[in-house]
């Protein structure tokens, strides 16, 4: 890596070389032990239509967590992602359902699919700069304040449909807004296009967060604030624009899958923040801040993909899913913190 | 009498060797002096006395006899205190509350606190201390100064047999140094064994009784400090003969660059923390803020910097700086290396590489991504620059030690290019080695046109380091001295608030060593 590369810190040459050496590549072993075993264990687990089906759940997670990677670098949470993705489902529904009716002059103008995606990307950013404004300006804590946004999104959601679903959203050819279902649906040289925008997000994110300053930014602030604040770091930018990052990847989780199911539903979304906090502590990410990469989230996002993917198709039953998918992640951040005490035992 | 002995106490961190086979005596009713440069070993000795490391090998004897330390409870069963060099305490609890976190008096029933005890015990320490601190006050309320009062105060209250003083008097001012060298002499007549460690030579020469160097892990000497002198102390601790930068003044005819009118910070209470405070600062110019803990020196750095909500002028190249915030005036030339480095001027997650390009990191980008070669040269060219002891960019800055650290701190704040370097506290809890290079680096500086601005509350540092001495008191400049003016003398009435230096004031604390 090169010299200011935020890095996991440097490996130590303590007698535990080897051991320390697992501890560190554990998301990975975690990645390809869930793997090893669903291969044997579940009917039909290799395939590439079981892959393809795995990966666009994988998709999910792994956009929502990376948004939430941003802000658990700067040491903050945003609990509000899912939903953020409930009410960007609406906000599309609704405007490709309803249109923009613009009351004292009568008329309601139908926006095209890339507008609906722009103004529904625009509202999760706005959820994003009044999280990021509640926190900054007013010191709200980012627990308090996106728990707040968590219900008021929820509840923007229901409010928007009277708690119904908007249905069929496949547009009309004559209000020129057909095409919705592609983002969801649609394959790109025979890959979905949900894994093409993980893929995407993914590479722009690491490129953000590794070799930008505002990706050094967000280490430094998860680091230390107040130092960040006497080295000329604009803090409160910085800690706004995560959450509008958050908000955006929820918007657009928010799309795919209203796009995936033709329709949208206000309860759409529910709990997905969990797994996108799961992703990124899995992922080898620090809660209190400073430590973590994108590229641990993304292996994040798929052991807990596969790990889920693979009891449904072993017919594990669903309480048992959720007893074993909290394990794991326990069990990952004891790890992380064995492998802790290991580097602060490797330092004088 | 030897009260504790650590025979050939070997230390290692994965393949560094921390210690490599001390012999270290602690006499009672005696100052046990512990010296050598940051790195040398001392703190990882004293952690191992009390408790917090376990030694790789070597045995520790107490009364002759052999003993097993391997907790700071055990310590504790055994009268072993320590004050630590970093300060320990929880800042959301009160100054009782510190005092006796982890072993509360009983009250009612045995199971609640009785805090009316426990505060008058405190008050009492307080007292003992001349502190006027009410135990109530929150400890984050506290200056660092104030903290670390507290954490002494805490050792006094265990009633040690042993008692560690790691660089006890970092933060205080000269005024609580007596009062604490007062404690440790009442301790001493009682029998307690005080080590003693220090970068301050001039303490220990005045308060030991034994000395011991330490140099890079290893034993070095040890002596009755009656029969050493500094340049001994010097020679053992570097392994050469050490010499100390020499203020050269500087002409007058600069221009200012920095100029600062009528600043003022207001305190919750009402009272000043800055009092329409007026100076300025030319060209090339190091200009040395002394005065007494409280009386505003980091206030003023951070009011300069914008980290302070302070009000008046201040005027870079003559462009006001009062309505921008802190990146804005980084930005135009300004930068602070703050007093509390570990809390305020690292960043513990990254690496030294990092750390130095942090401020600068616009500099090196193109279309928006960091170039890492132009980052990488700049990096290790400030490495160079400062002297910064690493084996590469890349490592975690916390395997620095504190000078190294500082160093960093420091030219991460040199790389931008800034015009004023201020700088609170720079040779605060480091050693004498490092103080030097840091001091003539800054002297380098300024010969290149940069301005220095640097807080102390060392006379010495005042006296040697700058072009021209600011005495601060009670949030007003009470003098504005040449070196040759500074003599401890008028520092000590100016920094007492005295106006003019009287040539008949006595004081008899503060006689020359």
């Amino acid at each position: 890596m090169s010299a200011t590369t935020p890095t996991t810190p440097a490996p130590s040459d303590s007698k535990g070389g080897a051991l320390s050496l697992i501890l560190q590549l554990r998301t990975y072993i975690a990645l390809i032990a869930v793997l090893a075993f669903f291969a044997f264990a579940a009917p039909n687990f290799l395939s590439v239509a079981s892959f393809t089906i795995m990966l666009q759940h994988i998709a999910i997670i792994a956009i929502l967590g990376i948004g939430m990677s941003f802000v658990i670098l700067t040491g903050g949470i945003d609990l509000s992602v899912g939903s953020t993705a409930g009410l960007a489902g609406m906000v599309a529904g609704m405007l490709i359902l309803n249109g923009i009716v613009l009351e004292p002059l009568g008329i309601v103008i139908y926006p095209s699919i890339p507008l609906v995606v722009v103004i529904t990307l625009g509202v999760g950013a706005l959820v994003g700069l009044i999280n990021g404004a509640l926190i900054t300006r007013f010191g709200v804590a980012p627990f308090i304040a996106t728990l707040g946004m968590l219900y008021v999104a929820r509840g923007s959601a229901l409010l928007s449909s009277n708690g119904t679903t908007f249905p069929n959203l496949v547009g009309t050819s004559a209000h020129g807004n057909t095409g919705f279902p592609f983002l969801g649906a649609g394959q790109l040289l025979g890959v979905p296009v949900p894994i093409w925008l993980m893929i995407v997000i993914a590479a722009i994110a690491m490129l953000v967060a590794g070799r930008t300053a505002f990706g050094r930014y967000v280490y430094a602030i998860g680091g230390s604030e107040r130092a960040a604040t006497l080295a000329g770091v604009r803090v409160n930018k910085v800690k706004t624009l995560v959450y509008i990052i958050s908000g955006l990847c929820a918007a657009l989780v928010g799309l795919i899958i209203s796009s995936q199911l033709v329709s949208a539903h206000p309860a759409t979304g529910e709990t997905l923040e969990l797994s996108a906090i799961a992703a990124v502590v899995l992922g080898g990410a620090s809660l209190s801040g400073g430590r973590g990469t994108i590229l641990g989230t993304l292996i994040g996002a798929c052991v807990i993909g596969v790990l889920s993917d693979g009891m449904i198709m072993m017919g594990v039953s669903e309480f048992w899913q959720m007893v074993i998918k909290g394990s794991v992640i326990v069990a990952a951040v004891v790890l992380d913190q064995i492998q802790k005490r290991f580097i602060t035992g490797a330092r004088s | 009498m030897t009260l504790l002995r650590a025979e050939t106490i070997v230390k290692r961190y994965g393949a560094t060797e921390a210690l490599k086979g001390v012999d270290f005596d602690v006499h009672a009713g005696a100052v046990n002096v512990l010296i050598g440069e940051n790195g040398a070993g001392k703190s990882t000795l004293m952690k191992i006395l009390a408790g917090v490391e376990t030694p790789t090998s070597g045995r520790l004897l107490l009364d002759g006899k052999e003993v097993r330390i391997g907790s700071v409870k055990d310590a504790a069963a055994h009268g072993i205190s320590i004050v630590h060099q970093e300060l320990n305490l929880c800042p959301n609890l009160s100054v009782s509350e510190n005092i006796f976190l982890g072993r509360h008096n009983a009250g009612l029933g045995k199971s609640l606190i009785d805090r009316r005890s426990e505060r008058a015990e405190t008050a009492a320490l307080m007292k003992r201390l001349e502190q006027d601190i009410d135990p109530d006050t929150l400890v984050g309320d506290l200056r660092i100064g104030q903290q670390q009062i507290v954490e002494i105060a805490r050792a006094l209250s265990d009633k040690a047999r042993v008692l560690i003083l790691d660089e006890p008097t970092s933060a205080l001012s000269p005024t609580e140094v007596e009062v604490l060298f007062r404690i440790i002499r009442d301790l001493k007549a009682a029998g307690t064994g005080i080590v003693y460690i220090s970068h301050r030579l001039e303490e220990l020469l005045r308060i030991g009784d034994h000395i011991t160097i330490l140099r890079d892990g290893s034993w070095q000497a040890t002596a009755p400090v009656a029969e050493v002198s500094m340049p001994w102390i010097v020679r053992h601790m570097l392994g050469h003969d050490g010499q100390t930068a020499v203020a050269t003044p500087r002409d007058s005819s600069a221009t200012t660059v920095l100029s600062v009118r009528d600043l003022t910070l207001t305190r919750p209470d009402g009272g000043y923390s800055l009092d329409h405070v007026d100076f300025d600062i030319k060209t090339g110019e190091i200009v040395g803020i002394y005065g007494l803990l409280g009386a505003g020196r980091s206030e003023l750095l951070e009011s300069l910097i914008g980290a302070c909500p302070a009000r008046g002028t201040v005027r870079l190249d003559g462009k006001d700086m009062m309505g921008l915030n802190v990146s804005s005036r980084v930005a135009r030339g300004l930068c602070l290396v703050p007093e509390d480095r570990k809390a305020e001027g690292l960043f513990p997650n990254l690496s030294v590489g990092g750390n130095l390009g942090l401020s600068s990191l616009p500099k090196f980008s193109r279309l928006g991504l960091i170039s890492e070669t132009a980052a990488g040269r700049a990096i290790t060219a400030m490495i160079g620059l400062m002297g910064v002891r690493t084996a590469s960019p890349d490592l975690s800055i916390g395997a620095l030690s504190g000078g190294n650290q500082q160093k960093v701190v420091i030219g991460r704040c040199l790389m931008p290019g800034p015009r004023v370097l201020l700088i609170d506290e720079p040779g605060r809890g480091v050693d004498i080695g490092a103080r030097h290079d840091i001091f003539a680096r800054m002297r380098t500086l300024a010969e290149g046109g940069m301005s220095v601005v640097f807080t102390t509350s060392d006379m010495a540092e005042a006296q040697t380091g700058a072009d021209r001495v600011l005495v601060m008191a009670r949030g007003r400049i009470t003098a504005d001295l040449s070196p040759s003016e500074a003599t401890e003398a008028a520092l000590i009435a100016a920094a007492n608030g005295v106006p003019e230096p009287d040539p008949n004031l006595t004081l008899p604390e503060m006689s020359p060593a």
